[in-house]
């Protein structure tokens, strides 16, 4: 597989960042969260967010997708129409507004983000439909384009996703979510639980989709190599702290902190 | 409700029975009226209420019962129907309570009633000013079917996030090929609260839509009313290619013919017999009893085979 650097063209850093994130923090107790984060991600750019279990990647990315209010810090996105958004100060109807229309949440099981008593067909639609959309014709074309997109055979689209695989039920989440065109797709662990193979088509599928959209994505994953295929820039988080922040390559090919040494270290170890 | 039905109610001395008129005591009255007026304010809004303990199961329509208590006075004319008929075990009980509590008089005739409790109808009469329509609700909650956590669905209702509604109907015609949904079939309220119309038939709905009568809902189990104010519009939802469409038959009423009427249809025999007869029966014998209509069939005779 290539190395991100080469097949994703990285937007110029000096377009406006999608996302500021400044001092961005929420505790549970002490190192249990996330603390003091800040970065920007510009269009087209993919964050990811690394580190061990119960490091604060979770809770880092809830509160960063509008899910999960800050105990202090700021949130600004910059929308379609160029306007700046202080996300936590928005009335929740606006905030809610943005996760249904202008981001994208994938979960890392997939239960948590599809209906699994509806037909995939629906769950591609419902985004489509809860923005006003109204004609059945028109939401099922879509459907089969997006099955199709996330390479699931078309006459599936009248089936439960309670039927589908594990790969294809993440696959039928991302297509749920790219359905109407979001700016920022947040990622947890999307890959976790699958087999090896099935990873790997579905980080491709990923990858080709971000380029074609121009997404911007901050994906978590505790997996390095998921990190590199995927992500232009990375985070390294340990005990609610952000250790180490930085291009993908040189964080995972010349580690500064103690902690990312050990973590590229383990991975590398036979 | 006028001004004369107010007077009446607070002024109702016990009935005969013993009980306080219409079985409320007047603090729990007044507490369900504070919850209508809010709800009639707020048309097709669900607005919570203490309910209290009524002395019939719930599957009864306490619900129906305690708004109708709450709003009855004592020279109201009270129409009971259920599935359309005045006669069922359901509709002679909650009458019978309602005149051994009140004293008023009753009617099967729709144009004669002042307030209507109904189960699974309404009326093929069109109702006119002044009526009041008292819905039992067993499940007041459309979105129900899909969030379970009532602070998810208030939440829902407040931020107008109904996109799930349309997912129900998308499902029925991805699996029938068209809206089957029948019954209780959902509809937005003056262009914002998306409501369940109780389990009448999708027949019946654009019978709310800018009905002169006032119509009101009661939850008991749930505890919540929510209410259509007279002249307000109620809108089916459906898709643009799949526009909403009411039932209809290949017959007509096998009693008195009428062709716009909602049938049941009544197994006459063991040989297969059938019959269509209108849902609603005073609907039906008033058209027989009109002059000009030509009984099909032996009112009498499809009556005994009803019951
Ligand atoms: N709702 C909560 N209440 C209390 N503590 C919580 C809550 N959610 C998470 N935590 C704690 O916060 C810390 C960070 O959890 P988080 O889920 O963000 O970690 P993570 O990096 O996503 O871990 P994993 O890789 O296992 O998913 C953990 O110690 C966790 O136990
Ligand atoms: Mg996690
Ligand atoms: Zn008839």
């Amino acid at each position: 597989m290539n190395q991100p650097a080469q097949t994703i063209e990285r937007t110029p850093a000096t377009e406006q960042p999608v996302l500021s994130v400044r001092n961005l923090t929420k505790l549970y107790a002490p190192s249990k969260g996330c603390h003091d984060v800040s970065f920007d991600l510009h269009p087209g750019e993919v964050l990811g967010i690394v580190g061990e279990s119960g490091s604060g990647k979770t809770t880092l990315l809830k509160t960063l997708s509008a899910r999960l209010a800050p105990d202090r810090g700021e949130l600004l996105y910059l929308n379609s129409e160029q306007q700046l958004m202080d996300v936590y100060q928005l009335p929740e109807f606006r905030r809610r507004q943005l996760l249904r229309s202008d981001w994208g949440v994938v979960h890392q099981h997939p239960q948590d983000g599809l209906r699994m008593r509806v037909s995939a067909g629906a769950n591609i639609g419902e985004r489509l439909m809860a923005v006003g959309d109204r004609h059945y014709q028109q939401l099922r074309q879509r459907g089969l384009g997006w099955l199709k997109a996330v390479e699931i055979d078309e006459d599936r689209i009248d089936d439960n996703p309670s039927t589908f695989s594990g790969g294809m039920q993440q696959r039928l989440q991302i297509a749920r979510n790219l359905v109407t065109h979001p700016r920022l797709v947040f990622m947890d662990e999307p890959t976790g639980g699958l087999d090896v193979s099935v990873q790997a088509r579905l980080l491709d599928l990923l990858r080709n989709l971000v380029m074609d959209m121009n997404l911007s994505v901050v994906i978590v994953t505790h997996d390095l190599a998921v990190a590199r295929l995927l992500s232009h820039r990375l985070m390294v988080m340990r005990r609610g702290e952000v250790v180490e922040q930085g291009l993908t390559d040189q964080i995972l090919d010349d580690p500064q902190h103690p902690y990312t040494q050990l973590l590229v270290s383990s991975v590398l170890a036979p | 409700m006028n001004a004369d039905r107010h007077e009446h109610v607070s002024s109702e001395a016990a009935s005969p029975e013993g009980y306080n008129f219409a079985y409320l005591d007047e603090q729990t009255k007044r507490m369900l009226r504070r919850a209508l007026l809010k709800a009639v304010a707020v048309p097709g809004y669900q607005v919570p209420f203490g309910g209290r303990e009524m002395p019939l199961p719930y599957g009864w329509g306490t619900g129906g019962i305690q708004v109708t208590a709450a709003v009855i006075g004592s020279d109201d004319v009270l129409k009971v129907i259920d599935q359309g008929a005045d006669d069922t075990t359901n509709a002679v009980s909650i009458r019978r309570f309602f005149v051994t509590t009140t004293g008023v008089d009753t009617t099967e005739k729709t144009c004669d009633a002042t307030v209507i409790q109904t189960r699974h109808r309404i009326p093929e009469t069109p109702l006119s000013e002044g009526q009041i329509l008292v819905y039992q609700v067993p499940i007041p909650e459309p979105l129900r079917f899909i969030e379970p956590s009532e602070t998810e669905t208030r939440k829902m209702h407040a931020l107008q996030e109904y996109g799930v509604m349309h997912v129900k109907l998308y499902e029925d015609i991805a699996h029938f090929g068209h809206i089957a949904t029948a019954y209780a079939y959902p509809v937005k309220v003056n262009g914002r609260y998306v409501m369940d119309p109780s389990p009448i038939p999708k027949f019946d709905n654009p019978k709310m839509h800018q009905s002169p009568a006032l119509q009101l809902f009661g939850a008991g189990r749930e505890k919540r009313i929510y209410a259509v104010p007279p002249f307000t519009d109620v809108e089916s939802l459906d898709f643009e290619d799949y526009p909403f469409e009411i039932q209809s038959w290949d017959h007509h009423c096998d009693i008195c013919g009428a062709s716009e009427s909602f049938l049941d249809e009544v197994v006459t025999d063991d040989q297969g017999g059938r019959l269509f007869v209108c849902s609603d029966t005073d609907y039906c014998r008033t058209r027989v009893e009109a002059e000009g209509v030509q009984a099909v069939a032996s009112p009498a005779k499809t009556q005994e085979v009803l019951s």
